[in-house]
C-alpha cells in the first residue's frame, strides 16, 4: 500500500508524541478505535493514552482551554473536526491566542498548533466544505500553513511545528488531500522537484517547493497554489505540457501566513505571467494579495489572473460542487487563455 | 494571624492608585481606555492573599486591582496606562493587557475563563499542585464560552477558582437585565462547588476565600466564589448613569477602607495613608518622566 498523505499526518503525531511528553492532542472523536472523523489520530490514543483528550462538542472552550495549557508550558495539539468550525474559535484564535505573545511583550510563548481539514469535493454541502484559511491569513502574531503530499512537506513538517515552534500555528490540512499517496521526489517521471525555504524562514521549517517538466523549454506561465489545490495543479502543468505544449513553473509554498512571495517573484521574473490557483472563494483571497504583491514588485507583467471557488457558498449536489470548485481542466482552460 | 493594616494598606494601594487613574485621565495623562476597581478592593485582597506563590491569575478589563493585590508596582501599571516603554508589557498591551509573573489578564469577556481552565488543566498535568483563579463579572455571564469552560473544568477537574464579582451592574446595565435564573445554580449544574457571600468586609471574605482554595488544592476540583460587591466608579471613566444618590449610598454602606479602617488604630492608618500617597506620587511622577517606545518595538 501507498503512503498517504493522511499516513503521514499521523506518524507526524505520532513522532511528536514520542519526541516530547509536553504534546498533548485534543479533539472530538479522537479516541480509538475511532481515531478522529477522518482518522488522522488513529492509534495515539492508544500510545500514549494519558496524553490524547476526547473533548466535548466545545471548539470555542477548546481554544481557550489550550491557550492555556501552552501558556503554562505544554504543547497542546487541537483537532477542529471540520475546517468550518473554525469560526466557532475565532474569538479564541483573534482576540487571545494569535495576540498574548505580542501584547505581553514577548514574556511569554504559545506552543500550540490547530488543525483542521478545509474543503469540498465530498458532496458535504455549504456547511462542511468550505475552504475558509483566507479568514486567518495576515492575522498577526498568527502562523498558518498547509501541508503538501510530500514527506517532508506533511508529517514531518507537522512534527516540527508541534515539537519546535513557540508561537501559534493553524493547520490547514484538506479532506481529498488525505487520500493522495505522498510524492517521492526519484518517483516523478516528468517534473523536476526543487525545494527552497524563504529568507525569513531561519529554521527551514517551511519548504516552497518548484516543479518544472522535465528537459523542457522556457516556461512562460508561473502557477502557484498550495494544499490540494497544488496537486490539481501539477496535474494540470503536465496536461499543458503534453496536450498543448505550454510549459509552466508550478510554486507551491506551505507556509500562507506570515506572507512571503520570493519564490513566487523569482518565478514570475523568469515567465512574465502568473496565475494563482486557491479553493477558497475568489473575492479578497489568497490569490489577490499574491496578485497584488507581484504587481507591486514588478511592474508592467504581460498576463495575471486568479482561479478560484466561485462566490458562493459551496452546494452539496457534485453536479454544482464541479462547477462552483476550480478543477484540473479549469487551470488548463485559464493558462491556454493567458498564452 | 491575619494582619488587617495589611490587607487595608493593599486596598488603600489600590484606592489611591484608581483614584489617580480616574483624576489624571481627565487631564490627558493617560490614552486609551481604563476600568477601575473602586469599590471592589476586599475581593481582590481577600483572593489573592489566599494565593500561594506559584498559584496562577486570569483576570478582566477591570483588572488593576488585580494586579496590585498579587504585588504588582504602581510605576510600571501607571507607565502601562500612559504607553510607556517602561510599562508592564512595554506599553503594547495598556490598561487591559497585563501579563506578570503568572498573572494575566485580557480585555475581552468570557475567553478568559476557558484560558484559565487549560491553565489548571496544565498545572494538574505537570503535578505542580498550582491552581489558577479567573475573576469575572456578572456580565461575564452572558458569553456562552464560559459554561463551554466549567463544563471541561469540572469534567476534568482541573484546580481552578472562578471569582464572580457581582457588581451588580455591567457597563450600564444592572444585572437583573442581563441576568436570568440564579447565578449560582448555574455553576451548581455543571458539578461545581459554589461559595456565595454579600460582603464588603475583607476580613469576612479572606476566610472564606481560604477555604476554597485550600479545598480545590486538595481535591483538585473547581470552585465558584460568588463575591456580590458594588462598583463606585463608572464602568469606564465618565459612563456611569446611576443617580448619584444610588452611588452614594454604595459608598455609605459598602466601602471596604471604612468598614477595615473603623477596626484599626488612627495613628497607624495616618503613617499608612502618608506612606502610600507618596508612593502613589513617587510612581506616577516616575511613570510620566519614562520615555514613550520608539518605533522599533512595533515588531
Amino acid at each position: 500500500m501507498k503512503r498517504t498523505v493522511l499516513d503521514s499526518l499521523n506518524d507526524g503525531l505520532l513522532a511528536a508524541m514520542l519526541q516530547d511528553d509536553s504534546v498533548l492532542l485534543l479533539g472530538e472523536d479522537i479516541l480509538d478505535p475511532y481515531g478522529g472523523a477522518f482518522k488522522a489520530t488513529r492509534g495515539i490514543s492508544t500510545a500514549f493514552p494519558e496524553r490524547v483528550i476526547t473533548t466535548p462538542i466545545s471548539e470555542a472552550g477548546l481554544g481557550g482551554i489550550c491557550a492555556g495549557l501552552a501558556l503554562r508550558g505544554l504543547r497542546p495539539v487541537l483537532e477542529i473536526m471540520f475546517g468550518d468550525f473554525t469560526t466557532l474559535l475565532a474569538d479564541q484564535i483573534i482576540n487571545h491566542i494569535s495576540k498574548f505573545c505580542w501584547m505581553y511583550n514577548n514574556s511569554v510563548t504559545l506552543p500550540l498548533v490547530i488543525r483542521t481539514p478545509m474543503g469540498g469535493r465530498r458532496g458535504y454541502g455549504p456547511t462542511h466544505s468550505q475552504t475558509l484559511e483566507k479568514l486567518y491569513l495576515g492575522v498577526p502574531g498568527l502562523t498558518v500553513v498547509a501541508p503538501l503530499a510530500y514527506e517532508e512537506g506533511a508529517g514531518k513538517m507537522l512534527q516540527r511545528i508541534i515539537c519546535e515552534s513557540e508561537e501559534p500555528v493553524l493547520f490547514i490540512e484538506n479532506k481529498l488531500q488525505y487520500l493522495l499517496p505522498l510524492q517521492l521526489q526519484g518517483e516523478m517521471k516528468e517534473l523536476d522537484q526543487e525545494i527552497s525555504y524563504s529568507a525569513g524562514d531561519l529554521d527551514k521549517r517551511y519548504p516552497i517547493y518548484r516543479f518544472t517538466l522535465k528537459g523542457a523549454p522556457v516556461a512562460v506561465v508561473t502557477l502557484t497554489a498550495y494544499g490540494y489545490m497544488a496537486d490539481l495543479a501539477r496535474q494540470a502543468q503536465i496536461k499543458l505540457a503534453y496536450d498543448y505544449e505550454i510549459f509552466t513553473e508550478l510554486i507551491t509554498p506551505t507556509l500562507l501566513s506570515p506572507f512571503e512571495l520570493s519564490s513566487v517573484l523569482d518565478s514570475v521574473k523568469r515567465t512574465g505571467r502568473l496565475l494563482t490557483i486557491e479553493e477558497g472563494t475568489r473575492t479578497l483571497g489568497w490569490g489577490a494579495e499574491v496578485s497584488a504583491r507581484v504587481a507591486e514588485a514588478i511592474p508592467g507583467l504581460r498576463c495575471m489572473r486568479r482561479l478560484a471557488a466561485q462566490d458562493t457558498p459551496v452546494p452539496a449536489s457534485p453536479a454544482l460542487e464541479k462547477v462552483a470548485l476550480p478543477q484540473v481542466d479549469d487551470i488548463i482552460a485559464s493558462v491556454r487563455k493567458m498564452v | 494571624m491575619i494582619d488587617e493594616l495589611s490587607l487595608y494598606r493593599t486596598m488603600y494601594r489600590i484606592r489611591r492608585f484608581e483614584e489617580t487613574v480616574l483624576d489624571e485621565f481627565k487631564r490627558g495623562v493617560f490614552s486609551g481606555t481604563t476600568h477601575t476597581y473602586l469599590g471592589q478592593e476586599a475581593n481582590a485582597t481577600a483572593v489573592i492573599r489566599s494565593l500561594q506563590e506559584n498559584d496562577i491569575i486570569v483576570t478582566n478589563h477591570r483588572c488593576h486591582g488585580h494586579f496590585l493585590a498579587y504585588g504588582g508596582e504602581m510605576r510600571p501599571l501607571f507607565a502601562e496606562l500612559m504607553g510607556k516603554a517602561t510599562g508592564v508589557c512595554g506599553g503594547r498591551g495598556g490598561s487591559q493587557h497585563l501579563h506578570w509573573r503568572n498573572f494575566y489578564s485580557n480585555g475581552v469577556q468570557g475567553g478568559i475563563v476557558p484560558i484559565a481552565t487549560g491553565m489548571a488543566l496544565a498545572e494538574k498535568h505537570k503535578g505542580s499542585r498550582a491552581i489558577a483563579v479567573v475573576f469575572i463579572g456578572d456580565g461575564t455571564l452572558g458569553e456562552g464560552v464560559i459554561y463551554e469552560a466549567t463544563n471541561m473544568a469540572s469534567l476534568w477537574s482541573v484546580p481552578l477558582l472562578i471569582v464572580l464579582e457581582n457588581n451588580h451592574i455591567a457597563q450600564t446595565t444592572p444585572s437583573q437585565l442581563t441576568v436570568a435564573g440564579s447565578m449560582s445554580e448555574r455553576f451548581k449544574a455543571f458539578g461545581l462547588g459554589v461559595n456565595e457571600l454579600d460582603s464588603s468586609d475583607v476580613m469576612q471574605l479572606l476566610p472564606v476565600a481560604q477555604q476554597a482554595i485550600s479545598e480545590i488544592r486538595a481535591s483538585n476540583h473547581p470552585q465558584v466564589l460568588i463575591l456580590n460587591t458594588a462598583r463606585f466608579g463608572p464602568h469606564s471613566k465618565g459612563d456611569d448613569t446611576r443617580p448619584e444618590t444610588e452611588v452614594a449610598q454604595l459608598k455609605a454602606t459598602r466601602d471596604p477602607l471604612k468598614i477595615s479602617a473603623a477596626r484599626l488604630c488612627k495613628t497607624e492608618l495616618v503613617v499608612l495613608h502618608t506612606e502610600v500617597d507618596a508612593e502613589v506620587r513617587s510612581a506616577f511622577a516616575g511613570a510620566l518622566s519614562d520615555p514613550f517606545p520608539t518605533a522599533e518595538a512595533l515588531s
